[in-house]
C-alpha cells in the first residue's frame, strides 16, 4: 500500500499556511496603513549651511534668543523659571530642559524650530500666524546678524553642552522627547516626572493632585490627553511608533501630536525605552525560547526514535 | 528506546517544575518593598508606637531614663542605640505562635491574649508559653535613621551572639 | 463481598483493591487501535496535550490575575507579564495554545467528515466533539474577556448584543447575561468564573465523553475498512503483529501518537516564543475604553468563517444564518444519507462537496478579517450562501450515492 502521509502532511500544512497568510500578513496589509521608513533624514529641512561658533551660540540662548526665558539648561546652571505645572500652564506643555537636547534632536531640525517652530514641529495646521493662532515657543527672529550664522551658533552651542549621542540613555531620550506629554506608568513616569516613594499617603495624593491639573492644562492644549505609552510597543510595534515619530501627520493626518525630531539614535533609545517598559522581558523569551526549542527537537528525536522502535514489529 | 524517551520527557518535566516553582516566589515588587526606613528622632520616650515592615508590626519603645538606669547586661545586649537615645525595637509578634501582644503601661510589660505569654519592656519573656523574648528584626543604623529588613553590624552582633533568632 | 488476601507486592495489593491490571488491560494494552491509520489520528492527542498545556499555564495566571476592571489590565500587562518569574511564559503558552487549539480541533473536524467517522455507530463520537467545539469556543471567548483590553471590551459588547437577537429587541437578556447595561465589573467576574470553572469542567466531562463514545465503535480507519477486531486482537496476541489489522493503544499505537506530538511541540514553542502575535492580538494591549471603539475590530481567526456568515446579511437574516451555521455541523450524521462510511475520495460527489467546503471556510475566514467594503463584501456574501447552499444541497447529494 502507498504510502499516503507525505501528501496528507503537504496539504494540512498548505492549507494551515494559506489562512495563516490571508488572516494574518495579508488582512494586516489590508487593514493598515504602511508608511515606509526615511531613517530620520528630515528632507523637507534645510541643512545648517554656516558652520556654528558654541561661544557665540552661548550668549544668543543665554542673551538675545531669550530661550532661557522659558527652558531651563540645569546643565549649564540655568535653572527653570516655574515648576512643570506652572509652566503647561503658561505654554500648555512644560518646555523641555535644554542640556542635552543637542544630542537628542537632529541639528536640521533645531535649527528650524529656532526660527519656526510651527514648521519644524508640522503642527502648522494647528498654528496659523496668518490666522493669529501662535505656536506658544516665539520663533527667533535675529539678533541683528546673519540669521543662519546665529542660528547655526546657537545649534553649535547645544551640541557643545550635550552628552556625547553615544551617552544618551533610553530613558534620558524618552523623558526629554515624549515624557512631557505621554506618562510611562509602568516606568513609574508622570508627565512631571518619576514618581517618587512616598511615607505617607498625603504625600502621595498632593503629587496625583500635581499630575492631574498639568495633565488638565496638557489637554487644553493638545485636544485630549496623550495616552500612557506603557503598552505600545506591543500595541503599536516597532515599525508603527518608529514611523510615527518621525513624521506623526503621515499616519494620522491632522493630530496635535508634532514631530519631535529626534535623530534616527534616539528614536532608537525611545523605542528601547519603550521596550523595557511594556516587553521586559523579551530577552529572556529570546534566550529561554532558544533553550525550548532545542529541547522540543531532541524530545522529537527520541519520539521518532522510540516509535521506529516499538513499529518494527509491526509491519 | 522507551526509557530514553521516558528520560527525555523526564527531563522537560523537572525543567517546566523549575519555571513554576519560580513563579510561585514572591514577587521582586514584594522584595523591594521588604525595606523600611524609621526615623528615630520622632518617639516619644516610655510610648510603645506600632510601625509596620514586611507586614509586620514592628514595636518601638524610646526608654526612658529609669529604664536605661535599671537595665541588666542582657538587657543592654537587646538595646539599638541610636544617637544617646535607647529603643527597644522588636518584632511585635508573640514568639509563640504570632499573635501581637498588647503593651500594658501600667505594668510595663506585653500581654498575648492568644495563650497568655508575657514580655517586659525590654522584650524578654516573663511568663510561658513563649519560648524566646521577642525577635529583632534586621536594621541597619545609618545617623539618626534606621532602616528595617538591612542587617547592619549592630544587628549582626547580636545575631551571632544569640539575643536573636 | 470481595475476597482480600495478604498482599505479595504494592502491585497486589493495588490490583486487589483496583483492578489495575485489568484496567491497563482494558484502556491501554487491548485497547485496540486499527493499523492503517495515518498521522491525522494523532490529533486527538495533540488535542489532550495542548488542553494540558492550556490548564497548566492558566492555573500559574490565575495566581496573580484581578478579575477587577481597574486592575485586570494591569495584573495581566504589569504583574504577570513584567514582574512574575516566567509569568510572560505562561501568558505566551497559554494565549497560542487557545489558537492552536483551534487549528488541530479543525484539522480533528475535516479528518472526521473526510474519513466518515460520524457514521455507523459512532454519531455519539460527532455530538460529543461538537459538543466540545462548542465548549472551547466558550472557553475561548469567556478568556479573551480576562485581560480587559480594548478588544475584549469591544468583542464582550458585541457578542452579548447578538442575544438581543435582532428584531425580537431582547435587550433585558443582553442585560441579564451582563448584569449591567455595558460590559463592566459583573460581566468581566462571571465570565471570569465560566473561564475558569463552569466551562472547565464541562470540557472535562465532554471529554470523558467523547473518549467513552469511542470504545464501542472503535476508532476508524484511512481505507474504510470493517475490522474484525475480536479475530484480529486474537492473531496479534498469538504473536502474528505484523499481520494483524490491529495494535495496541499503548505502546504501539502512544509512541506514534508521541512521535506527532514531538513535531507538534517545535512548531507550538516556535509560536510562543517568536510568532505569537497572531494569538495576542495587538489591540488588546490598549486598555479597555467604552468610549472608543477600536479602527478594526475582528474575532480571533477560528470565529471569522461564522462571524462572516452573520456580516453581509441584514440583522435578522444575519442572526439565522448565524444560527444556521452554529448548528448545521452537529446535524452531519443525519444528513449525510450515504451508507458508506468510507474516505471521501471515493465518494464521486461528496469528495468535491467536502473540498468545496473547506476552501468557502478558508474564504470565510479571510473575508471575516478583512474590511467589509467594495469586493471583500461581495466575496463574504458569495462565500456565506454558498456555506448554507452546500449543506441543503448534502442530503440529495449523499441520497444517491452508490454502494461501494
Amino acid at each position: 500500500m502507498k504510502n499516503k502521509e507525505p501528501l496528507i502532511l503537504v496539504v494540512v500544512v498548505a492549507f494551515t499556511l494559506l489562512t495563516y497568510w490571508l488572516v494574518e500578513p495579508y488582512a494586516h496589509s489590508v487593514l493598515h496603513k504602511h508608511v515606509e521608513s526615511e531613517n530620520f533624514a528630515y528632507a523637507d529641512l534645510k541643512p545648517l549651511a554656516k558652520t556654528g561658533n558654541a561661544a557665540a551660540g552661548k550668549d544668543l540662548v543665554m542673551g538675545a534668543g531669550a530661550c532661557t526665558g522659558c527652558h531651563s539648561i540645569e546643565k549649564d546652571g540655568m535653572p527653570a523659571a516655574m515648576d512643570a505645572v506652572a509652566a503647561a500652564a503658561s505654554y500648555g506643555v512644560n518646555p523641555p530642559d535644554l542640556s542635552n537636547a543637542g544630542s537628542i534632536y537632529d541639528a536640521k531640525f533645531l535649527a528650524d524650530v529656532i526660527v519656526n517652530p510651527a514648521h519644524a514641529l508640522k503642527v502648522e495646521h494647528k498654528f496659523d500666524a496668518a490666522k493669529g493662532q501662535m505656536h506658544p515657543m516665539a520663533p527667533f527672529a535675529g539678533a541683528g546678524g546673519d540669521l543662519e550664522q546665529e542660528v547655526a551658533d546657537m545649534v553649535a552651542y547645544l551640541q557643545s553642552i550635550a552628552v556625547k549621542p553615544s551617552e544618551v540613555t533610553p530613558k534620558m531620550a524618552y523623558e526629554n522627547a515624549c515624557g512631557r506629554c505621554h506618562a510611562l506608568s509602568y516606568e513609574n513616569w508622570t508627565q512631571i516626572g518619576e514618581k517618587p516613594a512616598f511615607k505617607f499617603e498625603k504625600d502621595a495624593l498632593a503629587y496625583d493632585i500635581k499630575v492631574l491639573e498639568y495633565q488638565e492644562h496638557l489637554t487644553k492644549y493638545m485636544g485630549k490627553l496623550p495616552p500612557d505609552l506603557s503598552m505600545y510597543i506591543r500595541s503599536r510595534g516597532e515599525h508603527f511608533i518608529s514611523t510615527f515619530i518621525e513624521n506623526p501627520q503621515a499616519h494620522l493626518e491632522g493630530t496635535a501630536m508634532p514631530r519631535v525630531g529626534v535623530t534616527a539614535d534616539a528614536a532608537h533609545k525611545v523605542i528601547e525605552h519603550m521596550a523595557d517598559a511594556g516587553d521586559t522581558k523579551r530577552h529572556e523569551r529570546a534566550s529561554v525560547g532558544k533553550m525550548v526549542m532545542i529541547y522540543a527537537v531532541i524530545f522529537a528525536i527520541f519520539a521518532l526514535l522510540w516509535k521506529k522502535q516499538v513499529w518494527k514489529n509491526l509491519h | 528506546m522507551g526509557k530514553a524517551f521516558g528520560a527525555v520527557a523526564g527531563v522537560g518535566a523537572v525543567g517546566s517544575l523549575v519555571a513554576m516553582k519560580k513563579t510561585w516566589d514572591p514577587l521582586p515588587s514584594v522584595k523591594a518593598a521588604g525595606f523600611t526606613t524609621l526615623d528615630m528622632s520622632i518617639y516619644p520616650e516610655g510610648e510603645v508606637i506600632t510601625e509596620k515592615w514586611r507586614g509586620k508590626p514592628i514595636f518601638v519603645l524610646k526608654k526612658t531614663a529609669a529604664m536605661i538606669a535599671k537595665q541588666t547586661e542582657e538587657q543592654k545586649a537587646r538595646d539599638v542605640v541610636v544617637g544617646d537615645s535607647h529603643f527597644m525595637l522588636a518584632i511585635g509578634l508573640c514568639t509563640h505562635l504570632g499573635c501581637i501582644p498588647a503593651y500594658i503601661p501600667a505594668e510595663e510589660s506585653f500581654l498575648c491574649a492568644c495563650h497568655g505569654g508575657m514580655f517586659n519592656w525590654a522584650g524578654e519573656v516573663t511568663k510561658v508559653p513563649p519560648p524566646r523574648g521577642f525577635d529583632i528584626p534586621p536594621f541597619k543604623i545609618d545617623g539618626m535613621k534606621v532602616i528595617l529588613g538591612e542587617a547592619g553590624p549592630e544587628y549582626q552582633k547580636m545575631k551571632d551572639s544569640g539575643v536573636t533568632l | 463481598m470481595a475476597h482480600f488476601t495478604k498482599a505479595t507486592s504494592v502491585k497486589d495489593w493495588l490490583n486487589q483493591r483496583l483492578a489495575i491490571e485489568t484496567v491497563e488491560r482494558v484502556m491501554a494494552s487491548e485497547y485496540w487501535i486499527p493499523k492503517n491509520i495515518n498521522f491525522l489520528w494523532a490529533m486527538g492527542m495533540v488535542l489532550a496535550i495542548t488542553f494540558a498545556l492550556l490548564l497548566v499555564s492558566g492555573i500559574f495566571l490565575l495566581m496573580y490575575y484581578q478579575p477587577d476592571v481597574k486592575d485586570a489590565f494591569y495584573s495581566v500587562n504589569y504583574t504577570i507579564m513584567r514582574d512574575v518569574d516566567y509569568g510572560w511564559l505562561w501568558r505566551h503558552i497559554h494565549g497560542v495554545a487557545a489558537s492552536v487549539v483551534f487549528l488541530i480541533i479543525y484539522i480533528h473536524m475535516f479528518t472526521g467528515i473526510y474519513y466518515g467517522s460520524y457514521k455507523k455507530g459512532r454519531e455519539m463520537i460527532w455530538i460529543s466533539g461538537m459538543l466540545l467545539f462548542v465548549a472551547f469556543s466558550a472557553e475561548a471567548f469567556t478568556g479573551y474577556m480576562l485581560p480587559w483590553g480594548q478588544m475584549s471590551y469591544w468583542a464582550g459588547m458585541v457578542i452579548t448584543n447578538i442575544f438581543a437577537l435582532g428584531d425580537l429587541h431582547l435587550d433585558g437578556l443582553v442585560e441579564w447575561i451582563r448584569g449591567d447595561y455595558v460590559p463592566a465589573q459583573a460581566f468581566l467576574t462571571r465570565f471570569f468564573m465560566l473561564h475558569v470553572v463552569l466551562i472547565p469542567l464541562a470540557i472535562i466531562g465532554l471529554i470523558g465523553l467523547h473518549f467513552a463514545a469511542l470504545r464501542i465503535p472503535h476508532v476508524n480507519n484511512q481505507d474504510g475498512e470493517e475490522i474484525d477486531f475480536d479475530a484480529e486482537a486474537k492473531k496479534y496476541l498469538a504473536g502474528d503483529t505484523a499481520g494483524s489489522k490491529v495494535i495496541r493503544f499503548a505502546n504501539d499505537f502512544m509512541s506514534k501518537d508521541m512521535m506527532v506530538v514531538g513535531f507538534f511541540l517545535i512548531f507550538f514553542f516556535y509560536l510562543v516564543f517568536f510568532n505569537y502575535g497572531f494569538a495576542l492580538d495587538p489591540v488588546n494591549f490598549d486598555p479597555a475604553d467604552g468610549l472608543k471603539t477600536p479602527a478594526h475590530i475582528y474575532p480571533e481567526w477560528y470565529f471569522l468563517w461564522s462571524y462572516e456568515i452573520l456580516r453581509p446579511f441584514s440583522v435578522n437574516i444575519g442572526l439565522l444564518a448565524f444560527g444556521f451555521a452554529q448548528v448545521i455541523f452537529v446535524l452531519l450524521p443525519w444528513l449525510d444519507r450515504s451508507p458508506n462510511a468510507v474516505p471521501a475520495s471515493r465518494r464521486g460527489v461528496f469528495k468535491i462537496w467536502f473540498w468545496v467546503l473547506l476552501a468557502d471556510m478558508i474564504v470565510l475566514t479571510a473575508m471575516g478579517k478583512l474590511p467589509p467594503e467594495g469586493i471583500f463584501s461581495t466575496i463574504g456574501l458569495v462565500a456565506a450562501l454558498g456555506f448554507i447552499l452546500l449543506w441543503v444541497a448534502l442530503p440529495f447529494i449523499t441520497m444517491n450515492e452508490k454502494k461501494v
